[in-house]
């Protein structure tokens, strides 16, 4: 193909005449393709510099704008063996690594400070039982206030600007009563160290910055993680398209750089990439990732295509609309704005918390300084008490029970292939007892299967061989069934209609039975409903090969794993009640509805929440979106459409629907640990609570009770983590961690079958 | 208990070398590939004048 490839969309040109372009690359896996890549791209000449990032498997090239192009780095990677896909890192994810080096700035001054300071403390503590001075000590103190106050200055900020955020829109959160108790705890060190007193809290208050900020740094950097994967793989899809300028040239831009009124070509075989009106050409066109419908539509000029649809027979020219004016994505977008907005906003586990937290605390130091006034203390030892039951339960085991085990849990999602969208999804997922699923693309395959019972396979290894000529999607499917990956010499296809060889002497044939040139009503098996047929002829040899949706691999077993937890299932499909019935009998799902509109689907997930139950939608189409919005928890597989992937709670990887199952396994265990956490909490202060009114609480009491507190929730949620691993009844494990290289270049493989293609 | 005059400083400027060189190597991107840094290792790049042409 001549045509010119535009990746001006992605090329960061710079003013010194060299230009940067990050690419997410594929199959990186050794060490050896970090060299062949930076030095086969070195060796270029124009290449100024080319650098790999291993961890994050992307690619980030300079080079000199008059020597070389884009388009002739990314051929080269393509030449020694990568697929690369060019991007444009997005903001979020500028932000995102910018704050996790704020949070490791502040963890390691905080980690500092607590080490010098608890130097000093130590030495002090053992001199108040032997022969320390006085004066030495309050040299001692002075230096932990000198190390202590401007690090927690720095170190406490990402608490303090988030108790301040919470507060400037009245209403509390974690960080609230850690940065009172963080205050506190200093002020009244510096005032007892001023006053020559023994006890100061310096280390309490730097070691709870420290633990805390481990906790955020971990949550983050799990955070960040799974979104780069995400971006990653958002690339690895990003499809190209045909735009024609004004003078009916070709051209290929990525889909992201297509403006409303661009007119686009769509050839066969290809994914439409982006919403238009037709305007010229005739077509079927498959929609069943838009609207779950597996038969192909019949389009003409003037009818609205979506993007995700596959473009079957003819070559259609069309005219990019905005998003969100055609007739169903209209529809949908509007029942997703309601859905967002209905979505009774549910309150996490650790905010509940906090708001039960913060008052009690409160309440219960301004009780002991009362306490002790009316007893006849004075007023320095009641305040001193009352800081004291602070400093002994500001919330450091409290702030890490639930990020910790959200670390640990999101880290065992990621390895069996489910990536989070959002922190809370898994205390949601927990809570789920009702599993929704959509079938086309959720249940069975994205792309469709050879049924390979009912062919000999000889004659199937001729017809897939033959297929490897062909771009339509049908025969994409067949071709992956061929052992032998050359196609035949001579093969000539006809757009829309099937291909012709000579094999062995002998004209073969693949295509529609008219094409074959044989009857097709007397000749064609009967078969499930949404099955298409390929006929095959070679001399006189007939084959009728039934392409179609399967089910995915390990659907059935899912399904039952599921019914054994007590979960009802369902199914929700737009598609036809015959195609629906099949599958839900052959999954032994009861209840199934087919047909729906998206408006319907959402309907039937409101009545399910009237009904009080947590409902976990999975899907995967356009029409899913505002079902997933509207849902509990929703899970999308990695396949479905944007709209939907954007919406879901957690997408999930690969051909398999075990990551459905291990993903609500996981968050039920995670939820578990959750509480145990909190009850260990709420165990701790009752132990230390009394011992910190009574005034017995010495500075050193404070930190071991404190440490200890953090490092027994953390080892409780690492716990969590050796009881799932080590479990042996999962049988419907997925067997190899897919959130890998590998597993990427596997799923991205069907797309660049149908759609990236013609674009070599 | 004249020797703290020069162990205490001596102990913070140990620990404050430490953060420097810390934050420096933060500053230098470091931390950006780990993995990456793991493999590099394995590199003979340096030590052969051309790396073999595979």
């Amino acid at each position: 193909m001549g045509e010119a490839v535009d990746f001006s969309t992605f090329v960061e040109r710079r003013a010194d005449g060299t230009a940067h372009m990050a690419l997410a690359v594929e199959g990186i896996g050794c060490a050896g393709c970090i060299r062949k890549i930076e030095g086969g791209l070195t060796k270029l000449p124009g290449v100024v510099d080319a650098r790999v990032n291993f961890t994050q498997r992307r690619l980030a090239v300079d080079w000199r704008n008059d020597e070389i192009d884009a388009a002739r780095i990314i051929k080269e990677l393509e030449r020694i063996g990568y697929q690369a896909h060019p991007f444009a890192p997005e903001r979020a994810e500028a932000d995102e690594a910018q704050r996790a080096k704020w949070l490791l700035r502040c963890l390691a001054v905080a980690g500092f400070a607590a080490m010098n300071v608890m130097l000093l403390s130590i030495s002090v503590w053992s001199g108040n039982v032997s022969d320390m001075t006085s004066e030495t000590r309050d040299l001692f103190h002075w230096l932990s206030a000198l190390i202590a106050l401007p690090a927690a200055a720095y170190a406490g900020q990402p608490f303090f600007q988030s108790a301040l955020t919470a507060l400037r829109a009245r209403h509390t959160n974690m960080d609230v009563p850690i940065s009172i108790g963080v205050i506190l705890a200093l002020g009244l060190s510096l005032y007892e160290t001023a006053t020559h007193a023994a006890h100061v809290y310096f280390d309490s208050a730097i070691m709870l910055l420290f633990f805390l900020l481990c906790g955020r740094y971990l949550e983050q950097a799990m955070r960040r993680k799974t979104r780069l994967f995400a971006g990653n793989l958002a690339s690895h899809k990003a499809a190209f398209a045909h735009r024609l300028d004004d003078n009916g040239e070709l051209a290929q831009v990525p889909v992201a750089a297509l403006h409303p009124g661009d007119r686009i070509l769509v050839r066969p075989g290809e994914l439409v990439p982006a919403d238009g009106t037709i305007l010229t050409g005739a077509s079927e066109i498959d929609e069943s990732l838009v609207t779950g419908e597996t038969a192909p539509r019949a389009v003409r000029a003037g009818a609205a295509a979506y993007a995700g649809s596959t473009n079957f027979a003819g070559a259609l020219t069309m005219q990019v609309i905005a998003a969100g004016t055609g007739t169903l994505v209209d529809e949908v977008e509007r029942l997703l704005q309601k859905a967002t907005e209905a979505k009774s906003r549910t309150v996490r586990l650790a905010d509940r918390a906090a708001r039960l937290y913060a008052p009690v605390v409160h309440a219960t130091a301004a009780l002991t300084a009362a306490g002790w006034l009316m007893a006849g203390a004075s007023l320095h030892d009641a305040i001193v008490a009352a800081i004291a039951v602070l400093i002994i339960t500001c919330p450091c085991a409290l702030a890490l029970a639930i990020p910790a085990v959200q670390v640990v849990a999101a880290g065992q999602l990621f390895r069996s292939s489910v990536i989070l969208n959002s922190g809370d999804a898994i205390e949601r997922l927990a809570e789920a007892d009702t599993v929704v699923f959509d079938k086309t693309g959720t249940l069975t395959l994205p792309d469709p299967a050879v049924d390979v019972s009912s062919v000999d396979p000889d004659l199937l290894e001729r017809a897939a061989r033959l297929a490897l000529s062909s771009r339509h999607p049908l025969a994409a499917a067949l071709a992956r069934q061929a052992r032998l990956r050359t196609p035949y010499p001579g093969a000539v296809e006809e757009p829309g209609r099937g291909v012709c060889a000579r094999i062995d002497g002998k004209e073969a044939r693949l295509g529609s039975a008219a094409f074959c040139g044989i009857d097709a009503q007397a000749q064609a098996p009967s078969a499930p409903a949404g099955t298409s047929f390929m006929v095959f002829t070679h001399g006189g040899e007939i084959a009728h090969i039934a392409i179609g949706q399967t089910l995915r691999p390990d659907a059935v077993a899912v399904v039952h794993a599921l019914q054994a937890r007590r979960l009802d299932l369902m199914i929700l499909s737009g598609d036809r009640p015959e195609a629906v019935g099949a599958v839900a009998t052959q999954l032994g799902i009861r209840r199934w509805t087919a047909r729906l509109k998206p408006a319907e689907k959402i309907e039937a997930i409101e009545l399910l929440k009237s009904q009080g139950r947590r409902v976990l939608m999975v899907g995967d189409g356009l029409n899913d979106a505002p079902a997933l919005a509207a849902a509990h928890v929703s899970l999308s597989p990695i396949t479905a459409a944007h709209l939907a992937q954007t919406h879901a709670d957690a997408l999930f990887l690969g051909e398999r629907l075990a990551p459905v199952l291990r993903a609500i396994d996981v968050a039920r265990r995670a939820r578990a640990s959750m509480k145990q956490n909190l009850v260990l909490t709420v165990i701790y202060n009752a132990c230390a609570v009394p011992v910190a009114m009574a005034g017995l609480v010495t500075p050193l009491i404070a930190a071991v009770a404190m440490s200890g507190s953090s490092i027994l929730v953390t080892l409780n949620a690492l716990r969590a983590r050796l009881s799932v691993e080590s479990e042996p009844g999962e049988a419907l494990r997925s067997p190899a961690p897919v959130p890998t290289t590998a597993g990427t270049a596997e799923q991205s493989r069907p797309l660049a079958d149908t759609s990236m293609e013609p674009a070599r | 208990m004249n020797v703290l005059i020069y162990l205490v400083p001596a102990a913070l400027l140990l620990g404050l070398t430490g953060l420097v060189a810390f934050l420096w190597s933060l500053r230098t991107g470091q931390y950006e590939d780990l993995d990456g840094a793991a493999l590099r290792i394995l590199s003979d790049d340096d030590v052969a004048e051309h790396p073999d042409a595979s």
